[in-house]
């Protein structure tokens, strides 16, 4: 019998269940014909392609020229294109932000980078007001075909005000299209698409994925990949139970799901991709087969992704659901420093214990 | 009071009645009459960081008829708003930009529909002398169909991208990176145009606008930022909202012009001085001293922060469509009756405009979920009742 996946954190100084070395799955165990590229070079590699295809595109953003970037996402294109197409700008998000909308606005293409999205904050009337906003009260005379990109997010260590995730925020916006990469595969096709796209874009990054490496084939490879907008990938096919997942948090999913495939329980993990337009199909589809829902997510959890995704399953498949939607989503705490509040303030791949007590109810303890 | 820190222009008649050059009466109609004319502006320009334009303006007949008739146009709409407004036929917000008419009309004298305009929210005779016609107007403020923006945008988002006209802005201070952004896009294209960004002096606190004028300067942009110094930033006073009115200063290492913003043909000469130098030099800063007979909008009475006797005494003095109908008594270009027969016709048209309009139908239903993206991925979208209305975004 299958119950709710619940989630509870071990009371500080409890002891600790039993620790269950997750055998993570080795993606690594490929043949040598693929290849290896990491997140940053995707990135580095969809924003050459596109300037070097369309001349109307150019990249602005804090450091993204001399500095070769902040995270260097945009090594070695100040060089190949020029400081035409490479404006390293002030610290002044709010006035770049306004500039770069209203060159798209002229018919440019401007890629925009926030050093990371808590910095955004300072534009978000640009974003939202100017950008979103302007085809539709225009009627379709001002098309506005930018994208906004950057780290989003929890990183390492970086304290409160550094640490926040706006996929819900944004993704609540109509006219404006929310992607969140997860593999190279991922920001190489999502990032081209948004490029090409011709409505404004948010693209949210993560800092911690930016230096790992993901498997990619030919077709990846190819300057002319790209992956639809609004459609989530199966990452993991599953038949006990759905979790969803965008960004980091995918990969924690994929790791739980090991875990739970030597508990006997099938997991089928969804990597969102776009947030915004959501991909409820796919959502919907899954859960009338699992019949069961675990959504998964970095930020806070009120008013989440998650929310919405509950929200969503209960109107077009609430006859499937076998046991409530369950969400799981940071803290409802501004993000602490200390490493170990941090962790407890971010869901964690975590090992599980079969309660024979509780007639097959499983549990979550953080390690 | 506001009025009293300003530069009183120097006596209208006595400038106006001497020109520099005769301009000899032809017999063929002045509408198409294009002798030269020169004639001095009211007062002269006060300049920062640069060298100011000679007072004297090249002009027409056939110009300073067209900018009688276009200022008549404007102000004969704007007043009929107000009457559509109280009449409940327009919803919302109105902004009126009566007495302010030769900002809009002198700068389309000196620019031409290549280069771009974008502006706030007091933006319908912006709109009309971008080529916007009074069917668009009317029909845009009553939510129609054959509105600018077909009805969804309102009074504050009227757009004319095919003549360089980006908006009809609500938020304050929003225009101004937006217009940076339209001049580094003209300077990225190599158009060799130039954008003139519109603000109030209630914007000119804006943060952002030192943020995108900085930004401007450092990447030489031709980008113009125009301050219509109505001295009323909604109902405060603009000495009571900057520490420094200087507005043409504030730019500080950027170049800033005070022009007599109630003088069509200072206008003119301003902006075609701005737009060589922004051509070459970079971003240059206007502040049109001008004035609004209409309070903030129609909810403002206009007369709580600000005495009848200012707004009258403007009016008798200042009203930019009784300097050029002066000017164009002055040198014989027309008769009273000419002109007070333009002013009939003027009134017609729009009169003929409202009517068309009001018989212009409301946008479909299906209209709610257009124009959402430019590309939908035929995504499912709903309204308020998620069983009744949705739609797909095509």
């Amino acid at each position: 019998m299958w119950g709710i996946i619940r989630q509870k954190v071990a009371a500080g100084g409890g002891s600790p269940v039993a620790r269950i070395r997750p055998v993570v799955s080795n993606l690594r165990n490929y043949s040598s014909a693929v290849k290896q590229m990491m997140v940053r070079e995707a990135l580095n590699s969809a924003l050459d392609e596109e300037m070097s295809a369309d001349p109307k595109v150019f990249l602005m953003g804090e450091e993204v020229g001399e500095y070769q970037g902040a995270y260097k996402i945009s090594k070695g294109l100040l060089e190949k294109y020029g400081p035409e197409r490479v404006l390293d700008t002030p610290i002044t998000e709010a006035g770049f932000t306004g500039i770069g909308v209203g060159a798209a606005y002229y018919g440019l293409k401007p890629v925009v980078e926030f050093m990371t999205f808590n910095f955004s904050m300072q534009a978000i009337d640009h974003i939202i007001n100017s950008a979103a906003k302007s085809n539709y009260m225009s009627s379709g005379q001002i098309s506005v075909p930018i994208v906004f990109r950057g780290p989003n997010g929890a990183a390492a260590g970086v304290g409160a005000q550094h640490s926040h995730c706006y996929a819900a925020w944004y993704a609540s916006v109509p006219g404006l299209k929310v992607l969140s990469p997860y593999s190279s595969e991922d920001a190489r096709g999502l990032l081209k698409a948004a490029i090409r796209d011709p409505d404004p874009v948010v693209f949210l990054e993560n800092e911690l994925l930016y230096g790992e490496s993901f498997p990619v084939s030919a077709e990846v490879l190819d300057s002319s990949f790209c992956l639809p907008i609004g459609k989530a990938k199966i990452e993991r096919e599953g038949k006990d139970v759905t979790i969803t997942a965008f960004s980091k948090i995918v990969g924690l999913s994929l790791k739980a799901a090991e875990i739970l495939a030597k508990e006997g329980i099938s997991a089928e993990v969804i990597n969102l991709r776009s947030i915004r337009p959501l991909d409820r199909s796919t959502i919907n589809a899954s859960v009338r087969k699992t019949n069961r829902l675990v959504t998964v997510e970095e930020g806070f959890p009120q008013h989440g992704v998650g929310a919405e995704i509950c929200a969503s399953v209960i109107e077009e498949s609430f006859g499937y659901l076998d046991a409530p939607v369950e969400r799981i989503a940071g803290a409802d705490v501004p993000m602490p420093y200390a490493a170990n509040l941090e962790r407890m303030a971010v869901p964690q791949v975590l090992c599980f214990l079969y309660d024979s007590s509780i007639d097959g109810c499983y549990k979550f303890l953080v390690y | 009071m506001a009025l009293s820190k300003l530069s009183s222009p120097s006596s209208l008649s006595t400038n106006i009645l001497k020109p520099l050059t005769n301009s000899f009466l032809l017999h063929r109609p002045i509408s198409t009459d294009t002798t030269p004319l020169t004639i001095e502006t009211s007062v002269p320009f006060t300049s920062h960081q640069c060298e100011a334009p000679s007072r004297s303006v090249e002009t027409t007949p056939k110009e300073l008829l067209s900018f009688f008739r276009q200022m008549a146009t404007m102000r004969r709409m704007e007043i009929a708003a107000d009457s559509l407004y109280k009449a409940k036929l327009v919803r919302g917000f109105c902004h009126l930009y009566d007495g302010q008419e030769a900002v809009a009309i002198g700068m389309e004298a000196g620019i031409t529909k290549k280069d771009s305009i974008i502006t706030a929210y007091r933006d319908h005779c912006t709109f009309l002398g971008r080529g916007g016609t009074l069917l668009e107007v009317f029909s845009e403020l009553m939510g129609r169909k054959d509105g600018c923006s077909h009805g969804k945008g309102g009074s504050m988002h009227f757009y004319k991208k095919d003549s360089g006209f980006y908006g009809g802005h609500g938020i304050v201070g929003a225009q101004i990176p937006l217009g940076c952004g339209l001049a580094f896009a003209q300077k990225y294209s190599k158009d060799e145009t130039v954008t003139f960004a519109l603000y109030g002096d209630g914007a000119a606190n804006q943060g952002q606008l030192f943020e995108a004028l900085n930004i401007a300067a450092l990447w030489d942009l031709p980008a113009i930022l125009v301050c219509e110094n109505n001295h009323y930033g909604m109902g405060t006073a603009e000495w009571r909202a900057a520490k420094s009115p200087s507005y043409y200063k504030r730019g500080d290492y950027v170049p800033g012009l005070k022009v007599d913003g109630m003088d069509a043909l200072a206008v003119k000469q301003a902006c075609k001085f701005a737009k060589e130098h922004a051509l070459k030099n970079g971003p240059m800063i206007l502040e049109m001293d001008t004035y609004r007979y209409h309070g903030h909008s129609m909810s403002d009475p206009g007369s709580t922060y600000r005495t009848r006797d200012e707004i009258s005494g403007v009016r008798q003095e200042r009203d930019p469509i009784e300097r050029i109908r002066k000017l164009i008594l002055a040198h014989d270009l027309a008769t009273e009756k000419e002109l007070k027969d333009i002013e009939k016709e003027v009134r017609k048209e729009v009169d003929d405009a409202i009517a068309k309009a009001k018989e212009s139908p409301m946008p479909e239903p299906s209209e709610l979920f257009t124009n959402v993206y430019v590309k939908g991925y035929g995504v499912e979208v709903f309204g308020a009742d998620r069983k009744e209305v949705r739609g797909v975004l095509p």
